[in-house]
């Protein structure tokens, strides 16, 4: 592989971009065996490294009435196992869906979707809050995402503008 | 009426590329393969450094030769790219394209008459900047026996005593070709004997794929001293509207070049100036970007080739294959004109680029490969007819 780059790092450049590549097809674009390639792929989901594969979706698009806030936490560390295992209690909520330990001005970023503002509010109220180690919260709505995970959302559609042949 | 056209204008051909855009682009629904530029947009970093520079009042002209910021920073880039050491106040010449380096290059070195070696197939304006400067082109046809890679014995019987230059264009376009070390060692060992200029074009320098970067015949012994390295930030750097390249060689030759260079130009464009350098400072990690992707496509096009039964040399260069044709009984002229009219699908003929380049076609792989599987279905159902 060029650049020192291993096959590995090869691979996940690719299907962090696009889930839906078939190990052949990632073969095909990096020059190596199919079976190497899915050889490592199996490695990777084994160790962890591929957590899952995901779909992106712009549920703006959709008739879905759902709902994103991001919560910062502010909590007390738990002698001997600091922030994880109240981490842990918050993650544990299915309608969690990151976590973060964050440096500055509060602990935890928790980002959290819901049908609706009561939805959120009554997680809030009813199970971050209550929480012995939570000290404060606060809430912050998402009105608009413009971009996710590298990708802009609703952008215009740009086509190729190029001339048609060139030299 | 009085003739009023030169007659070296009138003389000489449109390009053969001209003349199939002119074809391609009535048409609708068009599928192309036929560009020669990337399909990136210049990245963001570059351009915001750019529109800042406009938001900062640099409306005027710089100095001829160029921004001596932008020049010492290409003079930092080919050091630590390509191992050489240009002074960035005698050097280095910052033109408008790596295209106007070609032309100045051509008139500062060419008395009438004089000969120039042009290896082909190569890019179009070439010949046209060897005639346009009272010279007179000698083709050095290359073919797909070598790989497209000219080699000392293509160039030795060429040579005369009224040979001026020889221009190189490597990694090349159309071919996709590149020269290893060791080719150039061969040509240098040719070229060191004989007084004879040589205008190497890198523009595709960045855009090498493989074990082996990139090497400058300007980097070999005895080269330095006759050698202008043409460059740019068009296909490195997804800039080909900004027209920004730049001279480098020796500094009889680079104020020969900027003495035309400021009659005709005065100085390439400010906002593109300043574009480049954030380029050149900060660009590396797009270019790896984008030569990855551009890597990615190229085995994919190389590898549907194969399924189709369609011969290429593997490429190891640019962002163009060029597979043969030749099998298919039609000239390339016909097989690309066959191929627009009845599926829609615009790849160029391979003479365009040189006589040499017949039996050929150029497929550029600056595309998604959405649009590389769209192309190459409409390409294996044409073969598939013929």
């Amino acid at each position: 592989m060029q650049n020192g780059q291993s096959l590995q790092r090869e691979i996940l450049t690719l299907i962090e971009k696009n889930a839906k590549l078939t190990a052949k097809e990632i073969a095909v674009y990096l020059g190596a065996e199919e079976s190497a390639v899915s050889a490592e792929i199996a490695a990777l989901e084994k160790a962890r490294v591929i957590c899952g594969y995901g779909t992106l979706i712009n549920w703006e698009l959709t008739d879905d009435e759902s709902l994103t806030a991001l919560i910062e936490v502010k909590v007390t560390p738990a002698r001997g196992k600091g922030f994880s295992s109240i981490a842990e209690r918050i993650y544990s909520f299915d309608e969690v869906k990151s976590v973060y330990l964050m440096s500055g001005g509060y602990d935890l970023a928790v980002i959290i979707e819901g049908k609706s503002l009561k939805d959120i509010s009554m997680f809030v109220s009813d199970k971050l809050s209550p929480l012995e180690s939570v000290l404060s919260t606060a809430t912050h709505f998402v009105l608009k995402k413009y971009k996710d995970h590298g990708v802009v959302f609703g952008g215009r559609e740009q086509g190729d503008e190029r001339m048609i042949v060139s030299p | 009426m009085r003739e009023l056209i030169a007659q070296t204008v009138r003389d000489m051909p449109p390009s053969g590329i001209r003349r199939f855009f002119d074809v391609a682009s009535e048409m609708k629904d068009v599928v192309s393969l036929g560009v020669g530029e990337p399909d990136f947009v210049t990245p963001w970093h570059i351009r915001e450094e750019a529109i800042f520079s406009l938001e900062n009042r640099r409306t005027m002209y710089t100095s001829n030769a160029g921004l001596m910021e932008l020049r010492e920073e290409i003079g930092r880039y080919m050091s630590r790219k390509y191992a050489l050491e240009y002074s960035p106040k005698e050097q280095v010449l910052v033109t408008v394209g790596a295209s106007e380096g070609i032309d100045v290059a051509m008139r500062a070195l060419i008395d009438p008459g004089d000969e120039v070696l042009v290896v082909e197939p190569c890019f179009v304006s070439y010949r046209a900047c060897v005639l346009m400067a009272g010279g007179v082109p000698v083709s050095v046809p290359t073919s797909a026996r070598n790989d497209f890679r000219v080699t000392a014995s293509d160039i030795a019987p060429r040579i005369t005593p009224r040979t001026k230059a020889i221009i190189l264009g490597y990694p090349n376009n159309p071919t996709g070709a590149v020269l290893e070390r060791g080719d150039l060692e061969s040509l240098a060992a040719l070229l060191r004997g004989h007084d004879i200029a040589v205008i190497s074009d890198e523009i595709y320098s960045e855009l090498t794929y493989g074990e082996n970067a990139h090497v400058s015949i300007a980097s070999l012994p005895g080269m330095y001293e006759k050698t202008i390295v043409l460059n740019g930030f068009s296909k490195a750097f997804a800039m080909t509207g900004w027209r920004l390249g730049f001279a480098c060689g020796p500094e009889e030759i680079i104020a020969a070049m900027t003495k035309i260079h400021q009659y005709v130009l005065m100085c390439a464009p400010t906002t593109a100036q300043y574009g480049g350098l954030e380029a050149l400072r900060s660009g590396d990690a797009g270019v790896q970007a984008m030569r990855a992707e551009y890597d990615t496509r190229r085995r994919f096009m190389l590898d549907e080739f194969g399924k189709m039964g369609i011969d290429c040399f593997e490429a190891k260069g640019a962002f163009y294959l060029f597979p043969s044709i030749a099998r298919f009984g039609l000239s390339a002229e016909d097989f690309c004109t066959k191929l627009l009219y009845e599926k829609r699908l615009a790849v160029v003929p391979g003479t365009a680029f040189g006589q040499c380049g017949e039996g050929h076609v150029r497929c550029s792989y600056a595309y998604s490969i959405d649009s590389i599987k769209q192309a190459l279905s409409r390409l294996r159902e044409f073969i598939g007819e013929l």
